[in-house]
């Protein structure tokens, strides 16, 4: 009887977590005129790809799509260059001042993207980065810092130090060290905050609205809250729905794929103190 | 560090550009209510979030079958794009066609469709429902790590005495989770607080205005009516504002622990 509470609870949670994007797929699925029907169907009476195909006629989608891809890889590779050395010397040098350091870093992560737009945005206008790869690639990469840090250091503290005296009695250097022996054997905890990092950037709405305002610039978020018809009654609610599973499908992969390394990845030092 | 500079410096700017225009913000009647609005919108979004946060992580802490797909399932909702996703609850609250309507229809709930996004007070149900929906699994999360770090000793301990699941839960559980609903109360309030996508993705602020949040307030003034200086302003007491809103309930939750 327990038992059966039990799965009735599970039961709920997966519909609750999953049936907002179902619905997403089930109307990117119908055509046209099943998309409209009053009242809806729960199961498509037909299938078809129209909608998915529609998507790139009317807008420059794949563009929007090549855009949010190059952001999200550069943006992710940079913040684990620039996050890993920086994880590693608060994990391993004993230096003054790396627990606040630490905890200041995790207040960077606290804030919302809404509350850096407007001096986020001057600056990158002010250095002529506006409408720019480059430009996006820093802001995301800064913003994704504070978690790949945070993530890095927390993994690194738990390799046992045995391993990197040997390799400095062979004469290692500290880089070295970091970038022969713990990197490598930190490769899953490095490729969870790569992911989270490229999903984070991937997802990024605000700043990327405002940053990125020429329409080939466009990031896929973006786009897609732009999409609409020639007017107000012609929303091409099919055709939107096929981008949202477009868009999402990839980090749905990752997450189900992943599950195990980001769960622990997160909590890893989310409730210490 | 690089990251100190990437972040601090724009911050700086801000401050100094906005300096001359702190006096503006207190005679300003459309912020006192955004203000209203976000505090509003914050409140309903995060008890509901800890709420039912709570009654997830009790669920998935559980053994059983599939629990590590059932984790991951529970936690897409958290990773899939905000913005995009504002676009599929849209669909969802359309008035016409959207299933918002058509579940309570043929349920008898309902007499007749609502537009749900077009009266201020369904519009702003909508958003919590949304933002409940998109970020409790992050709640789940820290809540379900803290569940983990409480010792299965002591729940053996007081079954033993004869408690049963229920005064466990809120003589052992609840206290000892108390640190891990500080971290995510402080987080989520942040959060909530500074909400914008959702916001603008699915109102655009309104009907009227009244669903507009402090972040989308800033936005018109810095974009729209491209006045950057009161854009700047804005920022920094929201900043600080929810900065102090966030660590005031953090303190709170966490100092009873001690009591």
């Amino acid at each position: 009887m327990r038992k059966l509470g039990l799965w009735v609870a599970v039961f709920l949670l997966v519909g609750f977590s999953a049936a907002p994007f179902l619905w997403s797929v089930v109307t990117s699925l119908k055509p046209r005129d099943e998309v409209f029907a009053v009242p809806p169907t729960y199961l498509p009476r037909g299938a078809t790809l129209d909608n998915y195909a529609g998507v790139f006629e009317q807008r420059p989608f794949a563009r929007y799509l090549l855009n949010s891809l190059v952001v999200a890889a550069g943006s992710t590779l940079l913040a684990l260059c620039a996050g890993a050395p920086a994880a590693y010397a608060l994990a391993r040098l004993r230096l003054r001042g790396a627990g606040l350091v630490e905890k200041g870093i995790l207040l960077f992560a606290l804030v919302p993207p809404a509350v850096l737009l407007v001096p986020l945005v001057s600056a990158a206008r002010g250095a002529g980065l506006a409408n720019s790869y480059a430009g996006l690639v820093l802001v995301h990469a800064a913003l994704n810092l504070p978690l790949v840090v945070w993530m890095l250091a927390s993994f690194f503290r738990r390799i046992p130090s045995e391993l990197e005296d040997a390799a400095r009695v062979d004469g290692f250097s500290r880089l070295g060290i970091l970038a022969r022996i713990v990197l490598p054997v930190s490769a899953p905890a490095v490729a969870a905050a790569g992911v989270l990092a490229f999903i984070f950037s991937w997802n990024e709405f605000t700043i990327s609205l405002v940053l990125m305002s020429r329409d080939e610039m466009r990031t896929v978020p973006v786009g897609i809250a732009m999409l609409s018809g020639a007017s107000a009654y012609e929303i091409p609610w099919g055709r939107i729905q096929a981008a949202v599973v477009m868009t999402t499908l990839p980090v749905v992969a990752a997450v189900l794929a992943l599950q195990r390394r980001i769960v622990s990845g997160l909590t890893a030092g989310a409730v210490k103190e | 560090m690089l990251l100190g500079l990437v972040l601090a410096v724009p911050l700086g700017i801000s401050l100094s550009q906005g300096a001359g225009r702190f006096g503006e913000l207190v005679s300003d009647p459309m912020l006192l209510k955004v203000a209203g609005t976000t505090g509003a919108f914050a409140a309903a979004s995060v008890s509901l979030e800890i709420l039912l946060g709570l009654l997830f992580a009790l669920v998935l802490h559980r053994t059983f079958r599939l629990r590590g797909w059932v984790r991951a399932v529970a936690l897409l909702p958290w990773a899939l794009p905000t913005a995009v996703m504002a676009m599929s609850w849209r669909w969802i609250f359309n008035d016409t066609y959207g299933v918002a309507n058509d579940l309570p229809l043929r349920l008898g709930l309902l007499r007749e469709p609502i537009a749900w996004l077009g009266r201020p007070a369904t519009a702003f149900a909508a958003l919590v429902a949304a933002d409940v929906w998109k970020t409790t699994p992050f709640v789940t999360l820290i809540l379900l790590a803290g569940l983990q770090s409480i010792p299965r000793d002591l729940h053996e301990a007081m079954e033993v005495d004869g408690a049963g699941p229920v005064r466990r839960f809120f003589w052992i559980t609840l206290p000892m989770l108390r640190p891990a609903i500080a971290v995510a109360l402080t987080f989520r309030l942040i959060q909530a607080l500074g909400i914008f996508d959702l916001v603008w993705v699915m109102t655009g602020g309104g009907p009227a205005d009244s669903t507009k949040t402090v972040s989308l307030y800033v936005y018109d003034h810095a974009f729209r009516y491209l006045d950057g200086g009161y854009g700047a302003a804005l920022t920094c007491a929201a900043a600080a504002a929810f900065f102090a809103v966030a660590a005031g309930a953090g303190a709170l939750a966490r100092g009873r622990a001690r009591a």
